[in-house]
């Protein structure tokens, strides 16, 4: 078979999310154990201020695209038949991207409240 | 999709026993896998009681002890007994290496020896390795130049040069890495194994090469090479102690770093 000359983006791209996801996760754990109270009020006050907002966009989208290619991988390792590895990396690219824009919409929606 | 059952004929059943002769002092038992597909049955585990006075201190010779002397019909692939030709390679206690260069001594209690794992069995200890030197000639193990010899003499190479591809061409082709590796048990059709790839890379690495583009074009496909998913069982598994694990790094860097 020949090649399809692919895989080094998903390579480079799986490695720079993973970094990415090490440096916003250790921020996320640390100012989510120095919130004084998990009420509506607060956290709605912390998501609003912009370097939160900003900084919880790009980790959700971060997340929702490493999770892709995560299981893009599996798909590719144990799902044989064409047809059936074509629809579940439909669905899973799919699944993955309604998942980023329901981040980025509420998050959009808290962070742009006037 | 994923297999979960055993194709029909695989459940591997209890064989003959071979007892050791009258008056053996030293009686190791071994454990050999048999089959023969042509024979319709079941493969089967056969017992042989070697008396290790009268044998020799590696596995391969118990092997040629048994064939001698016990039971004719085992088959096995020996040639060098030296581990230089890789034709003994298969599973023994576990791991898959050379059984010319395995001591016998080696294994605590009764020693268990199956053909190299997830590769189709021509007979006993014989695995089909068309596959696996069909994707060996795939990665076109030759020389490739574009610029014409120095007159009058061979490509040269300094000493750091050699040094370079001095590990990746002591491969022997065994298989022992390519067979140890679960991404290639699962995707052996597209995927090139851990062998291949160290061949490719000794090709990538060879300063009087100059076709490394090509190679690179050639490699750069999400089956072939990067169904490495690192998780380094071919390292262990190598009798030649070579490092097929960080070739197939090394391969990846200089694929991320064309891109820059």
């Amino acid at each position: 078979m020949s090649t399809a000359r692919d895989g080094t983006g998903h390579f480079l791209g799986q490695r720079v999310s993973a970094v990415v996801l090490a440096l916003l996760g250790m921020w996320f754990v640390v100012v989510m154990a120095t919130l004084p109270e998990f009420s509506y009020t607060t956290v709605i006050a912390f998501i609003g201020k912009p370097l939160n907002t900003v900084l919880l966009l790009v980790l959700s989208v971060t997340i929702a695209y490493h999770s892709y290619l995560g299981v893009q991988v599996v798909i590719d390792d144990y799902v044989h038949a064409t047809g059936l590895r074509l629809a579940s990396l439909y669905v899973s690219q799919t699944a993955h991207a309604v998942l980023a824009v329901a981040a980025v919409y509420s998050l959009l929606k808290i962070g742009l409240r006037p | 999709m994923a297999e979960f059952t055993l194709p029909k004929n695989s459940r591997v059943t209890k064989g003959r026993h071979f007892a050791a002769p009258e008056g053996a002092s030293n009686v190791k038992r071994f454990a050999v896998y048999r089959y023969d597909p042509s024979s319709g049955d079941n493969p089967r585990m056969d017992t042989y009681d070697i008396d290790l006075e009268s044998c020799g201190p590696m596995v391969l010779d118990a092997l040629i002890k048994i064939k001698n002397e016990i039971d004719p019909t085992l088959t096995f692939r020996r040639s060098c007994r030296e581990g230089i030709c890789g034709s003994c390679a298969m599973n023994i206690d576990g791991d898959n290496t050379l059984a010319c260069t395995r001591a016998i001594d080696d294994a605590k209690g009764d020693l268990k020896i199956y053909p190299l794992p997830h590769m189709s069995v021509v007979k006993d200890l014989v695995p089909d390795m068309t596959h696996f030197y069909a994707q060996y000639a795939s990665i076109k193990p030759w020389l490739q130049t574009r610029t014409p010899p120095p007159a009058g003499k061979e490509r040269l190479q300094s000493k750091a040069d050699q040094e370079l591809i001095n590990e990746p061409a002591a491969c022997i082709l065994c298989a022992c890495c390519s067979t140890s590796c679960p991404s290639y048990w699962w995707n052996s059709d597209r995927y090139l194994g851990p062998a291949a790839l160290l061949a490719a890379y000794r090709w990538l690495v060879d300063s009087r090469d100059e076709a490394s583009a090509e190679r690179l074009d050639d490699l750069e496909d999400s089956f072939r090479l990067y169904r490495c998913h690192t998780i380094m069982n071919c390292t262990p598994a190598c009798p030649k102690g070579l490092n097929p694990a960080r070739a197939i790094a090394a391969t990846k860097k200089m694929l991320v770093e064309r891109k820059f």
